[in-house]
């Protein structure tokens, strides 16, 4: 888990795997899970292993996820919205989906 | 600055284009504006910043008392870009820079191409991958990872926190989690100890430099409130009921979360793909951009400041931002040659003080062989899962270098295009040739050098021109 030093911003209410959560604004998607205890946003699409965030600068692309139905998002880069409906990428990106 | 907020406000042309944020960018951006040129800016992240000063302009840290100095340090750069007159972007991806200074620029699902008569990459560094077996496992993240979370978020990480690795970096964050209250549990320092026997000789220009007195305040501070474990020479974390074991030669530790760190190094994708010339560089193990005094690459017009011409530092790098922008005004007819040298001279020497104690760090903190050549159970290509083992078995089937390699194993064809597993990749065949690394040719880097979606891609009312680049023709 990881806790909030300070905790003044602005709660924005999103969903995780179809659960109502709650995010702070400023956040990145990927931040707002790591905040709530998901270290496992993904399973790759070779063996079908668990992955989180491992860069959180736009590299590694382990923090890939489903953001409103469209997947290959990096949570990492992708300020949270209210209302987003977040789910975990499972298997191989496909291209332009 | 003018804050565009997606890519149908963007010009189709530009004299300057900056591309990244951090202090390189944002030097930049603070001398070429009010030129009477017009100057854009680029970046990935929501704000002013880079790596160093993620999220300065509106970082939760400025309400932490113990840490409020960490935004602090980045404000008056990020003050001076944002008063400059330029056009930023932010959130804004690149993922197409070319030798006609063309370049592919998505926010927001849209994508758009622009021109530039001149360019300055400033992309900034990332960190050198540590593939150790275990390394992909959820729970281990990078230094710089926890460190962007404090940064932007105000996060620090709960529970049993064990730190690894070696670099300024791992102290810096260790000593800011100290300042924080929420001390790691155990670091494990890998800085080799024959390092010292390398690093000795630039100690005296160490010792003269601004970093010296940085650094020493820094692991005294980490070593009064944090086990040290000194000269680790291998690592392996596994997956243990309810969290991690970390294994080292001599000990064990259970951890709830494990930071990785030794050092970083270039990014130099976009600077690849738009044809810029790498070196190999012996005293930091990296590909380097070869650049000459004013940034300038061999490309006409694409200049490269910042830690993507080589690891230097944030200063050094605000400096180069400075010099790099000089020289694109003096190229594009906005200043003159005696202008350009004295407004340059101030900040050439400022990269050079800051320079001069870099030799001792490179030499002391240049990682173990071990740490950067993939064993056989370790993952080199998160992802496409290639381990080292795969790669020694490709040499052996006759692969000579990355571009083989990924021919035969796919690494560097995954989403990361190779960023992240280049220099394991390299290391590895190298040290199982047993060939000097500067023999062979870094990975083919060709554009998109990011995913980008059809539908952006549809959305783009392109050109031939743009389509070419898109499909990397
Ligand atoms: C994770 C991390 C944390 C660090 N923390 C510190 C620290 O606390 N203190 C310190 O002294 N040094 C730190 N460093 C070292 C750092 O490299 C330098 O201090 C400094 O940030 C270099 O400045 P720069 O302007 O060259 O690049 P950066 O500050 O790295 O800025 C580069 C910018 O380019 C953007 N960018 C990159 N590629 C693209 C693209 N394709 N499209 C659009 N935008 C792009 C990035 O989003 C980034 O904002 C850190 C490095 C890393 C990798
Ligand atoms: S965590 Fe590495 S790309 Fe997002």
């Amino acid at each position: 888990m990881f806790r909030r030093l300070h905790e003044g911003a602005t709660p924005l209410p999103f969903t995780f795997e179809g659960e109502a959560v709650e995010g702070r604004e400023g956040d990145s998607v990927a931040a707002a899970l790591l905040a709530l205890g998901h270290d496992a946003t993904r399973e790759t699409g070779v063996s079908g292993a668990p992955r989180g965030p491992y860069c959180m600068m736009g590299v590694c692309f382990d923090c890939l996820v489903m953001i409103d139905g469209v997947g290959n998002r990096q949570a990492c880069l992708v300020p949270l919205r209210a209302g987003m409906e977040v789910r975990r990428q499972r298997g191989r990106r496909k291209a332009g989906a | 600055m003018k804050r565009l907020s997606d890519v149908a406000s963007l010009r189709e042309g530009y004299d300057l284009a900056i591309i990244g944020a951090g202090p390189a960018g944002m030097a930049a951006a603070a001398t070429a504006g009010g030129r009477g040129l017009s100057v854009l800016l680029l970046d990935e992240n929501p704000g002013l910043g880079g790596q160093v000063h993620r999220g300065v302009e509106a970082s939760p840290l400025a309400a932490v008392p113990a840490l409020a100095n960490v935004p602090g340090a980045g404000r008056a750069l990020a003050q001076a870009a944002a008063r400059a007159e330029v056009e930023f972007l932010p959130g804004a991806t690149v993922w197409h820079l070319d030798a006609a200074r063309r370049i592919g620029v998505s926010a927001g699902g849209a994508a758009r191409m622009v021109v530039a008569r001149r360019v300055i990459i400033a992309t900034g560094a990332l960190e050198r991958p540590m593939p150790i077996p275990g390394w992909t496992l959820p729970g281990v993240m990078s230094v710089g990872a926890a460190q962007t979370l404090l940064k932007a978020q105000g996060l620090v990480p709960e529970g049993r926190v064990v730190m690894a690795g070696s670099g300024p970096l791992l102290w810096l964050y260790a000593a800011q989690l100290v300042a924080a209250g929420h001390p790691p549990a155990l670091l494990l320092d890998t800085t080799p100890r024959a390092n010292w026997r390398a690093a000795l000789p630039h100690l005296w220009d160490f010792l003269r430099s601004p970093y010296a007195a940085k650094g020493a305040g820094l692991l005294a501070r980490v070593r009064r409130g944090v086990r040290v474990v000194s000269g680790v020479a291998s690592l392996a974390i596994r997956a243990a009921p309810g969290g991690l074991e970390v294994a080292w030669p001599g000990g064990t530790a259970r951890a709830d979360r494990v930071l990785l760190h030794q050092g970083v190094v270039p990014q130099t994708n976009l600077a690849q793909a738009a044809g810029c010339e790498l070196a190999w560089d012996k005293a930091q193990a990296c590909f380097v951009p070869r650049t000459d005094g004013w940034g300038e690459t061999n490309l006409p017009g694409i200049a490269i400041a910042g830690d993507t011409a080589g690891i230097a530092g944030a200063e050094a790098a605000e400096a180069s931002g400075h010099v790099a922008a000089l020289a694109a005004l003096h190229a594009l007819g906005a200043l003159d040659g005696a202008a350009r040298d004295a407004a340059a001279a101030p900040h050439q020497a400022a990269r050079a003080r800051w320079r001069r104690g870099r030799a001792f760090l490179d030499a002391l903190y240049l990682p173990a062989p071990g740490f950067r050549v993939a064993p056989d159970e370790a993952i080199a290509c998160r992802c496409e899962e290639v381990t080292g083992a795969a790669l020694r078995e490709a040499v052996r089937l006759g692969a000579t270098g990355p571009n083989q390699a990924k021919a035969f194993l796919r690494c560097g064809m995954g989403p990361c295009q190779g960023r992240m597993c280049m220099l394991t990749v390299v290391e590895t065949i190298v040290a199982a040739r047993g060939v000097a690394p500067g023999t062979i040719k870094p990975l083919r880097i060709r554009p998109p050098v990011k995913p980008v979606t059809l539908a952006e891609i549809a959305a783009m009312d392109s050109t031939e021109a743009e389509r070419a680049a898109v499909e990397g023709r």
